[in-house]
């Protein structure tokens, strides 16, 4: 059994606003190994964020509070450091990559200089060093011509080769651990695509391990390894690629499963949208938080809040319908239509 | 970029015209000017002023008459003192004026900044509470209620700065600080505001999330961006500080343009008043206009998209 | 991270029959939509300087309303006591003419907020109506209008008001003309900005789609969002005034005596600074708590108003 790189216990955090103190992230546990991908998934407000920006504790405390748990890297916690302590693990161990590109750059400072910063901060080199693997970065990303492009400024890349340029910040001082928050979400659908394989191919060559939060479960399919069906501040599903897609038991999931645009869909199934809206996490239900939108919702879910039960080894799921008194409700029939389909599509593709 | 400057310069010619045409006609309204038919001056002013402005020609011909004249900076002759050119009086008191508006200046920025980088990096601690109240007081209390206060405790009271006067660098120091402390505080609430909207942005976040340490990411980030809203401020800085001249110069006795103006003001001493007005308009819209394009010059993304302003 | 199955006595067999979705409790759940003022409110609310200012100016509006009323003495008369310290029958001391310092501060009170408000109203008329046919007309005639704007912007605001002040004679209606002259450029600025981002949002297109009449939009939609921002700019103007007003009495350009303004007391309180300090500290501090009440209630509002805060 591998040793895991990460290890998130009960984790818990709240938000203090004037209209509430909301409880943003309410519990969560996963763990991630080494070179493997887990795919956070989950609506606007599911917690997703909050989580991936916990783990390297760049919440601003306040609003945000550390209510409980423990993030444990390398079987150390981070919860406890100091943020000077944090300094030295941030950009070094654990990376990230954000949303949006343009945002995320330093609009009046010079590229390469921000690709340098990370290296001359984490790493004993020169700057002349420090410049040399800065461009080679810039080329492992796939941005032609890095020398030239190492002194322009962000504005002067377009919206892809800006998210390379993030990635090529992210890996500079060789993390373990690369956190990408919606990486994809804000550029166009084929670029998309390319920005998707060099992740996947990076991940090849340098054994990151990656936390993928995403909403687009078909992104997941391209590139995780495992996932985790977050919804109002949970885990609500949690299992390999292969379980969630082909054997998913929580209501949750088969919604967002019924609700995924699929493009090589010829009858006239209707594209399911999950009713309703997520609740306020000011005040979060006692039951279980999905049951007002649940169509199989039992009677138990408006009261109590369901454990993980154990599906297998590596699947699990929060939901009574795993109880032994639950009815035995069956994944819907589009989305067991839909799962075969994959399954012929994987099989002629490989 | 040019023809921004070509345009701004227009407008500032338009406005001055507007300025000396008003003036004149203002202050051929005004009781006891020199262009009224009733006049109560001692005789040899009379003649001056009948012979400069041909007070009995028709108005438009007056008129003319001090267009050229103002074009040409003749701005006559002071109505109460004998033998005073107005041109006189701005040269024997602008420079004293100049230098204790530049100190001022340098003040106002200094402190301004400063207070406001110590309020935003301490956010929410004490010395965030303590900071922007000190600014907060700055911008309450008016520039001549806090000279009044300066005179009576630092110099009366503790002696440690001369009461009034100018002769040396400490005579300089109470005025300077009474006009400066007020723009010091709506600049450090810019500068304090303007750094914690800069750290909420997401390149602030990406550098943390680099392991950049919080003085780092400070002035090689957040600083640069966060001083810019300053530089728009120097504008209305510099007619602060010309404004704020005007009663401060009164208060300490000091022999500034400020203080010939205020006294021509209250011995309606028209030629002077009209004089220096043109003057101060001339420098603040200058002033305004040089502010605009430093400003150009240091944000490189103006620069770099040609100088389009919105 | 596994949650064994749980093997609980008290669960039966009937609540697991299926219910269903409540769907009116989702959206009853999602959070409730507080409405648009009632949310800035709460906001406000929380900034507690902002509070406090509203809580100075109310204090202050109290004792100005009632303390000319209820005194024995009246701001002019002239009590035979010359430059007395604060004591049991003079709060705040008397004058250099014997008259009670105390009510003539608040005398005072009346005639510096009328005169702060009421430049400040002046500037909101003219300034609301400039900036919204401007925008709303746009094309040409907002051309030639703000090109008007910009061109009295640059008039730098001092002169104009000392120069006017200078030919009209002192005195109350003076002041007020003098200050609110070119005051209006700042609001019609801003007002004419916010009616031009409100007309081409998404909703009020909407709303012309579905066959809405102008003075509807002006109404319903641009009035009420522009309405923020008129708040916050006429907040800031009316100590922006006061400060004016203060100055311009200083300079010897204030309303004319008996009648005093807290910048005319001021003023002649610097004249016996050394004798009777309180003849300036009193009318000075509380111009300066009037400024920062309206400084407080203005960033309170702005704050509040602004939609990057909203979670």
């Amino acid at each position: 059994m591998k040793k895991p790189l990460l290890e998130v216990k009960n984790l818990k955090i709240n938000f203090k606003t004037y209209a509430g103190l909301v409880q943003a992230v309410r519990g969560v546990d996963f763990t991630l190994y080494e070179g493997e991908t887990l795919a956070i998934v989950g609506e606007s407000g599911s917690g997703k964020s909050v989580t991936s920006n916990a783990i390297m504790k760049l919440i601003p405390q306040p609003p945000g509070i550390y209510a409980d748990g423990h993030i444990l890297f390398e079987g150390k916690d981070l919860i406890p450091l100091s943020d000077k302590e944090m300094s030295k693990i941030r950009g070094n161990e654990i990376a990230m990559i954000f949303q949006d590109p343009m945002t995320a750059l330093n609009p009046t400072i010079r590229v390469g200089k921000q690709i340098m910063e990370v290296i001359l901060k984490h790493k004993k080199v020169s700057k002349h060093e420090a410049q040399e693997r800065a461009i080679e970065l810039l080329r492992q990303v796939g941005i032609p011509m890095p020398e030239k492009r190492f002194n322009q400024f962000p504005h002067e890349f377009s919206g892809g080769m800006r998210q390379r340029v993030v990635i090529a910040i992210a890996l500079a001082a060789d993390p373990k651990l690369l956190i990408a928050d919606e990486p994809t979400t804000a550029l166009d659908v084929t670029i998309q695509a390319q920005i998707l394989e060099l992740l996947k191919e990076l991940q090849k060559k340098r054994k990151t391990s990656i936390i993928f939060i995403t909403h687009d479960l078909g992104v997941v399919a391209n590139v995780a390894d495992r996932v985790a069906v977050m919804y109002a501040g949970q885990i609500v599903e949690y299992g390999t690629v292969n379980d969630i897609f082909y054997n998913p038991k929580h209501p949750y999931t088969w919604g967002l499963l019924g609700s995924m645009p699929d493009l090589n869909n010829k009858s006239d199934e209707k594209l399911y949208a999950i009713p309703g809206s997520p609740p306020d996490l000011t005040n979060p239900p006692i039951g279980d938080a999905f049951a007002p939108r649940n169509k199989y919702a039992l009677a138990i879910d408006f009261e109590k809040e369901p454990p993980m039960f154990k599906v297998s080894d590596t699947h699990y799921a929060k939901t009574w319908l795993l109880h032994e008194y639950a009815p035995k409700i069956d994944v819907p029939e589009p989305i067991v239509r839909r799962m075969e389909r994959y399954k012929k599509e994987a099989e002629l593709g490989e | 970029m040019l023809k921004y400057i070509i345009k701004r310069i227009i407008h500032i010619l338009i406005a001055l015209f507007i300025i000396i045409t008003a003036t004149f006609f203002l202050m051929k309204a005004a009781p006891g000017n020199p262009f009224a038919s009733e006049r109560n001056f001692p005789p040899e002013i009379e003649a001056n002023l009948k012979a400069k402005y041909g007070l009995d020609n028709p108005w438009y011909i007056q008129y003319k008459d001090y267009l050229f004249n103002t074009l040409t900076f003749d701005f006559g002759e002071s109505m109460k003192y004998k033998n005073r050119s107005t041109n006189d009086i701005i040269a024997d008191g602008f420079p004293v004026s100049l230098s204790l508006g530049l100190e001022a200046m340098f003040l106002a920025v200094g402190i301004g900044v400063l207070l406001g980088i110590i309020a935003a990096l301490y956010h929410n601690k004490f010395i965030d509470y303590f900071a922007t109240t000190i600014a907060v007081l700055g911008i309450s209390i008016p520039s001549f209620v806090m000279a009044g206060l300066m005179q009576y405790f630092i110099s009366l009271k503790l002696g440690l700065f001369p009461v009034a006067g100018w002769n040396g660098f400490k005579y300089s120091v109470l005025p300077a600080l009474a006009i400066a402390l007020t723009h010091a505080g709506y600049i450090a609430k810019l500068v304090r505001s303007s750094m914690l909207e800069e750290n909420n942005s997401e390149y602030v976040k990406l550098a943390r999330a680099k392991g950049l340490g919080k003085w780092t990411i400070t002035f090689k980030h957040t600083l640069r961006n966060a001083l810019m809203p300053v530089i728009t401020y120097l504008g209305p800085l510099t007619a602060g500080v010309v404004t704020g001249s005007f009663v401060i110069e009164q208060i300490f006795a000091i022999p500034g343009l400020g203080r010939h103006f205020v006294q021509s003001i209250t011995n309606r001493d028209y030629t002077v008043i009209m004089g220096t007005t043109v003057f101060y308009a001339i420098i603040l819209m200058f002033a305004v206009l040089l502010v605009d394009i430093l400003y150009t010059f240091i944000d490189p993304r103006i620069k770099l998209k040609g100088g389009a302003k919105k | 991270m596994t949650k064994q199955h749980e093997t609980t006595n008290n669960l039966t067999p009937e609540m697991f029959t299926v219910v269903g979705p409540r769907l009116e409790e989702s959206d009853k759940m999602t959070k409730k939509s507080v409405s648009f003022w009632k949310e800035v409110f709460l906001r406000f609310k929380q900034n507690k300087l902002a509070v406090s200012g509203v809580i100075i100016l109310f204090i202050i509006a109290l004792f100005a309303a009632l303390v000319p009323e209820l005194s024995q003495y009246s701001y002019r008369d002239q009590l035979g006591i010359y430059n007395q310290a604060p004591s049991k029958d003079h709060w705040f001391g008397t004058d250099d003419l014997g008259r009670d310092v105390f009510v003539r501060v608040w005398y005072g009170a009346r005639i510096s907020l009328f005169i702060g408000i009421t430049a400040a109203i002046i500037d909101l008329i003219i300034g609301v109506l400039w900036g919204s046919i401007s925008g709303l007309i746009g094309g040409r005639v907002d051309d030639i209008m703000m090109r008007f704007v910009d061109i009295l912007s640059a008039i730098p605001y001092l002169l104009v008001v000392i120069i006017l002040l200078v030919v009209m004679e002192q005195g109350l209606l003076p002041m007020i003309i003098a200050l609110s002259i070119t005051g209006w450029v700042n609001m019609a600025r801003i007002v004419r900005g916010e009616v031009l981002s409100i007309k081409n949002r998404e909703f009020v297109l909407a709303s012309r789609t579905l066959g809405a009449s102008t003075s509807h939009l002006i109404k319903r939609h641009i009035i009420p969002n522009a309405l923020g921002a008129i708040l916050v700019t006429m907040t800031l103007t009316i100590p922006t005034a006061i400060f004016t007003e203060s100055f311009l009495s200083f300079l010897g350009l204030g309303v004319t005596q008996p009648v005093a303004s807290w910048g005319t007391m001021a003023s002649e309180g610097m004249g016996g600074l050394r004798v009777a300090p309180w003849r300036l500290f009193f009318p000075a501090f509380f111009i300066s708590l009037t400024i920062f009440a309206f400084n407080a209630i203005g960033d309170g509002l702005r704050d509040a108003l602004d939609p990057k805060l909203r979670k």
